[in-house]
Order: structure tokens, then C-alpha cells, then sequence
């Protein structure tokens, strides 16, 4: 019987995803006590970096998948 | 000559040596060599050695400043990590190649005239292609091929473009160009090649994830990171870099989302990250040039660390497609961190050394006004998030658990990526020290609350969505395959090319052969027989076809008694009559020609 690791026990993942949400709390919360620096008008927007890091990470995903994939995935062994 | 003694001469000759030594006598002999370039650097002096006179022109064998010493350092400490990280290796040509490259490398960096830059740069190429061949499996092979033709083809628009220049200007010293005339842009292109030009780069990903695990190490920091210097020097503050380098930073991280093979990722991350350093140089103000210097240092070390923890998953299980990999978390824990700290450095995570030299370009850019440009690297910072910040620690040390169970990376293979990682975090909490290096002076402080916060948005919102995306299954799953690129024209063009050579060309030439060489000839030798019977034959036939039926069958007749006897007597046919006819004809013809 091998050594169960860390990871092996579902309570561990759920943990590491609830800091991780935690942490995602705060970084919005800190918004609130910080003076944000902009050089551009959107950055004026509350929670802009929050959102464009949220929308950009879906668009490049499904970008890839959707547009880019179709056009350049080929079998593996295609140039043998 | 003595004081034209660089780490480069160094390199190259203490390369020579390496068959000499063995086992560990040879392991310290080669850390020896970037320790005593160290010791040799830090005592050279500003300012142009081993002046020669070569023809009419001047060559600058070594020139020293604030820029090239900077190179000269974090190159000696690469290195020195990588040997280490290479002391497995038993082949002593393998060391040599390494070495040789290095060297190049260093060569071009200190060299002050073309020539002696061009000389390196052809030796660098050269013996990157034995580092490619390292990986000794038969697609290495054709890769290490194409890797050559492509740096040779690179290296000739160099060369041509130092041709023109040199007749244009008298003057061989290597020095600020900026685009200006057909010259300067040959050498853009020459210099474009190995940096990796949108369009041009397709060279590095398909030779890279190709070498062996510790020649790995040394292609992702030379040859890539010597264009850059290249163009700093060059082209500094020229507007177009600014968009091929944004272009760099966006196009590679689509590919990369779809790459399944974890060193092609990486390589994908390279342009990126070289995009962020050629943008700085567009920029060319002293912040965005200090951006791109500081972001050289920090990328050489952080992207070694994550080449070298990818090259320890090869090592210990031969594998590095992600759907063959996952859970080496359990067995190989330190690599899996040294991995993570590499990861979180190339997202450039506040308290790590991406964070401090990344954000210099940025700002720079911001500072500029520009506009598009700024949203396309915070676009590209969330890419790299994906693909060098989760992707490969993720599918490779957890994810799925793919059941391989083997040893923790040797010793000195941990040893250079803990260096690596211990750097990466000192740099990232205090870069004061790195500031001091950079050419200008440093009026930039990378942790101001608001610069931390809006980085922490942005990268810990875009794993988020890479949590919501994997939950709801819209993530797309790693899946065998081949992604095409622009080396698509000439590995598909190429065959393609040869196919019409050996079928329709091949055909074609035979045809044209047996026209030229069979047919035409012996039709001449049968009209030479007798040339009056043939133009009989010929009238005979013109005849025929305005005749009447009743003397076709006359005419037929004829025609195939005259084929019959052909040649037939020749003499015959030859009353004096036509003969004098014929003279008098090629006479009139002469005196028509003579008026």
C-alpha cells in the first residue's frame, strides 16, 4: 500500500481552494485601503485588474481553442 | 594581444581541454572555466582591446562597457549552473559544444567591430546545432538540420547587410545603426532570425524541446538573449520593435494553450518573454532599456530554472508530453518546487524577480501613452499566467496522477536549479543590487501598493478562471497532436518541392531530354539524307489535301512509294538545272540580307 501524499485526500484539495478563494477576497478587499496609480482612464474603474485578468484568461482559452486549434492541430506524428 | 583575452577566448580555448579530464577532476575543471571568466571579467577594464588593423579597417576584438559587462555576468552564472546542472553528462563533446557556445555567445557580446561579431555569431550557430543533435534521437536530428539552414540563411542577411554598411560608412565598428537604408534592415532581419521575429521564429520551437536535458539549458539562455543585446546596441528606441515585440508577447501564448508537449511550451514562452525585452528596446527610453537589461537577467534565471526542472522530468522518466505526465509531485517534491518558484517568477508574482524587471517595461510603456501596446502586455501577462505559471508545473507534477513513481533528481541537479531559485527569489525581494548593474541610473520602485495590488488582481483572478474553466469541463483537454507553424512552409514546402522534382519535373525533363537530344537529331539526320526527296514528300502531301477523290488514290500511291525508297538515290534527283536554281536563290537571299 503506497503512502497516501498530500494531494491523494479530497478535504487537502478542498482546503487549498478555499486559501486560494481567501485570497482572492482580499485582493478585492484591499482595493478598498489602496491608492490605485493610473496611467489610463480604465484603470479608474474599481476591480478593472480583477476583471480583465478574469475575462482575458476565458478569451485567450476559448480563443485557442475555438479559432486557433482547428487551424493548426494535426495528428501527432503529421510530419513523419 | 594578451589584453584581448576575454571569457570568450577563454571559453573556447579551456573547451579544448575537457577530453583531458575525467569524472570528477573533469567536473571541477569545468566550473573552474566560468569562475576564472568571473575573475578575468571583473578585472578587465572600460573601453575598446586587441585593437587590430585587418586590411584598411579596424577590428575591436573585445570592447568593455557598462552594457556588455553586464551581459558578461549573468552569462558566466548561467553557465556555471548549467555545468553543473550537465555534470551527468559523459561525453566530453557534449561539454565542448556547450562550452564552444557559450562562448560564441560571450564573443559576440564583447566583440566591438562586425566582423568579429559576425565570426561568433556563425560559431554560435554552429554549435548550438550539436546541442540540438544532443537530444540523439532521429527527430533530433532533422531539427538540428533545420535549425542550421535557418541560422545560415539568418546569418547571410547579416552578412550582407554588414557588407553594405561597411561600403557604405568605411567603417567596420559595431555600434548604434537605427533603421535607415537597405542595409540596416538586413541586419534587422539577420539579427530578427534569432530573436525569434514574429514569422520568423518557428526555428526555436522546433528545435529546442529537441535537446538534451542539459544542452536545453544553454539554448534557452544564448542564442536569444545575444539578439536582444544585439538590438539594444543596434536599433535602440525604434518604434518598430515596440510592435514586433507586443506582436512576440501575444501570438506565442495561444500556441502554447494548445502546445501538449511541455518543452514546446516553454519554448512558446520564450518568444513571449523575449517580446516584453524587444518592446523595451522600441520604447527606448532609459527606464524601458533598463527594463528590458534587468528583464534579461531575471528571464535567464528564472526560464533556466523551469528548462531545468522540465529537463529532470526527462531525465528520470523520458517523458515530457503533459498527457503523459502528473503526480511527480510525489516523487520528485523538490524539483516540483523549484519548479513553482521558476512558475511564479515568469508571472512575475510580487516578491519574485519577474515581478522587478517585467514591470520596468510596462511602466515604460505607460509612461509612453501607449495606449494598445499597454493592453496588449497585460493581455500577455495573463498568457504567460497560463502556460508557464500553471500549465507546466501543473500537468506535470500534478494534475492527474499518471502512475510513474521514480527518484528525485540528482544531486547536482538540484543544486543548479536551487541556485537558480534561490536567485530568483533574492532578486524579486531585493533587486536593489541588480538595479546598481543596469546601464542608467534606477528611479524605479516595483512595490508601491498599488502596483502590487493591481498584480495580484490580475494573476490570482486569471487562475481563477482557470479553476472555473476546469470545473466546467470548458478547458480544453491536452490531446496528442501536432501544432503547425510557420515551419509548416518549409518542412511541408520542401516535400512538396521534391515530390514535383522526382514526379512532374523529373517527367518533364526527361521529356525535354529525349525532344532535345533523340528526336530533333535523328529527325535532322533523316531529313539530312536527302532533303529534296522530303520537301517531294512534303508537296506531295499539301497536295493531297486539295485534291480531288479521283486522284487521292494516285497521290497515296506515290507518297508511299516515296516512303519506301526513301532515301532513295540521291543523285539522281539532282539535275544541274535545280542546282543552279538553288545557288541563284541563296545568292539573292545573301544580297537582300547584305541591304
Amino acid at each position: 500500500m503506497e503512502k497516501k501524499h498530500i494531494f491523494d485526500k479530497p478535504e487537502n484539495v478542498k482546503r487549498f481552494l478555499l486559501g486560494f478563494y481567501l485570497l482572492l477576497g482580499i485582493s478585492l478587499a484591499a482595493e478598498l485601503f489602496v491608492h490605485k496609480h493610473a496611467y489610463f482612464w480604465w484603470e479608474h474603474y474599481p476591480f478593472f485588474h480583477a476583471a480583465f485578468g478574469l475575462v482575458a484568461f476565458v478569451a485567450l482559452i476559448l480563443a485557442a481553442k475555438h479559432f486557433l486549434g482547428p487551424l493548426v492541430r494535426k495528428r501527432e506524428n503529421y510530419y513523419d | 594581444m594578451i589584453n584581448a583575452f576575454s571569457p570568450a577566448l577563454l571559453f573556447l580555448l579551456g573547451a579544448l581541454f575537457i577530453p583531458l579530464f575525467k569524472g570528477r577532476l573533469r567536473n571541477a575543471y569545468l566550473l573552474l572555466l566560468p569562475l576564472a571568466g568571473f575573475a578575468l571579467l571583473l578585472s578587465m577594464q572600460e573601453g575598446a582591446q586587441g585593437v587590430l588593423s585587418f586590411l584598411e579597417y579596424q577590428l575591436v576584438l573585445v570592447k568593455v562597457d557598462r552594457l556588455s559587462r553586464f551581459f558578461g555576468y549573468i552569462y558566466l552564472l548561467i553557465t556555471a549552473i548549467a555545468l553543473v546542472y550537465a555534470f551527468h553528462v559523459k561525453e566530453s563533446s557534449h561539454h565542448m559544444a556547450s562550452l564552444f557556445y557559450a562562448g560564441s555567445a560571450l564573443g559576440v557580446v564583447f566583440a566591438g567591430d562586425f566582423l568579429t561579431l559576425f565570426i561568433f555569431w556563425e560559431t554560435m550557430a554552429l554549435s548550438a546545432a550539436f546541442l540540438v543533435w544532443s537530444g540523439k534521437t532521429k527527430n533530433s536530428a532533422a531539427a538540428g538540420i533545420r535549425y542550421l539552414l535557418v541560422h545560415i540563411l539568418g546569418g547571410l542577411f547579416l552578412l550582407m547587410g554588414i557588407i553594405l554598411h561597411v561600403h557604405e560608412t568605411g567603417s567596420l565598428a559595431f555600434g548604434y545603426l537605427g533603421l535607415n537604408g537597405l542595409s540596416s534592415w538586413l541586419i534587422l532581419i539577420g539579427f530578427g532570425v534569432n530573436c525569434a521575429f514574429p514569422g520568423l521564429h518557428a526555428w526555436l520551437p522546433d528545435a529546442y524541446p529537441e535537446t538534451s536535458p542539459a544542452g536545453g539549458v544553454f539554448m534557452w539562455t544564448f542564442t536569444t538573449k545575444t539578439a536582444v543585446y544585439v538590438l539594444a546596441r543596434a536599433f535602440p528606441g525604434e518604434h518598430l520593435l515596440v510592435w514586433i515585440g507586443v506582436t512576440m508577447t501575444v501570438f506565442p501564448i495561444f500556441f502554447a494553450v494548445l502546445e501538449n508537449n511541455l518543452r514546446r511550451v516553454l519554448s512558446y514562452s520564450l518568444i513571449n518573454q523575449l517580446g516584453y525585452m524587444v518592446t523595451g528596446i522600441g520604447i527606448g527610453t532609459q527606464l524601458s532599456l533598463n527594463g528590458t537589461v534587468a528583464h534579461v537577467f531575471c528571464h535567464i534565471l528564472y526560464k533556466a530554472l523551469l528548462v531545468m526542472s522540465m529537463g529532470a522530468v526527462i531525465y528520470r522518466t523520458g517523458k515530457t508530453n503533459a498527457t503523459d505526465l502528473g503526480g511527480l509531485y510525489k516523487s520528485m517534491p523538490l524539483t516540483t518546487l523549484f519548479c513553482i518558484i521558476g512558475a511564479a517568477s515568469i508571472s512575475a508574482f510580487p516578491l519574485f524577480s519577474g515581478f522587478v524587471s517585467k514591470s520596468m517595461v510596462v511602466e515604460a510603456a505607460a509612461l509612453g501613452g501607449m495606449t494598445i501596446v499597454s493592453l496588449m502586455l497585460l493581455f500577455a501577462s495573463v498568457g504567460v499566467l497560463e502556460h508557464a505559471g500553471i500549465k507546466v508545473p501543473f500537468h506535470a507534477f500534478f494534475s492527474h496522477d499518471a502512475g510513474i513513481r521514480t527518484k528525485e533528481a540528482p544531486l547536482h541537479m538540484l543544486v543548479a536549479m536551487g541556485a537558480a531559485a534561490v536567485l530568483s527569489v533574492l532578486i524579486g525581494v531585493y533587486p536593489a543590487p541588480l538595479y546598481r548593474l543596469l546601464p542608467y541610473p534606477v528611479e524605479f520602485a516595483p512595490y508601491t501598493p498599488s502596483h502590487v495590488l493591481t498584480t495580484m488582481q490580475l494573476l490570482l483572478f486569471g487562475a481563477f478562471a482557470y479553476v472555473l474553466l476546469i470545473r466546467s469541463g470548458i478547458f480544453p483537454a491536452e490531446v496528442r497532436a501536432t501544432n503547425l507553424d510557420t515551419d509548416w512552409f518549409y518542412r511541408k514546402g520542401t516535400a512538396v518541392f521534391l515530390q514535383v522534382l522526382n514526379g512532374p519535373a523529373a517527367q518533364m525533363g526527361e521529356k525535354i531530354r529525349r525532344t532535345v537530344f533523340e528526336r530533333i537529331p535523328s529527325a535532322l539526320s533523316w531529313f539530312g539524307k536527302n532533303p529534296l526527296a522530303v520537301l517531294k514528300m512534303a508537296s506531295d502531301r499539301a497536295l493531297l489535301a486539295f485534291s480531288g477523290p479521283e486522284q487521292r488514290n494516285i497521290l497515296i500511291a506515290r507518297l508511299e512509294k516515296e516512303k519506301n525508297i526513301y532515301p532513295g538515290d540521291i543523285i539522281k534527283h539532282w539535275p544541274v538545272g535545280t542546282s543552279v536554281l538553288w545557288a541563284t536563290l541563296l545568292l539573292l537571299a545573301y544580297l537582300l540580307l547584305q541591304y
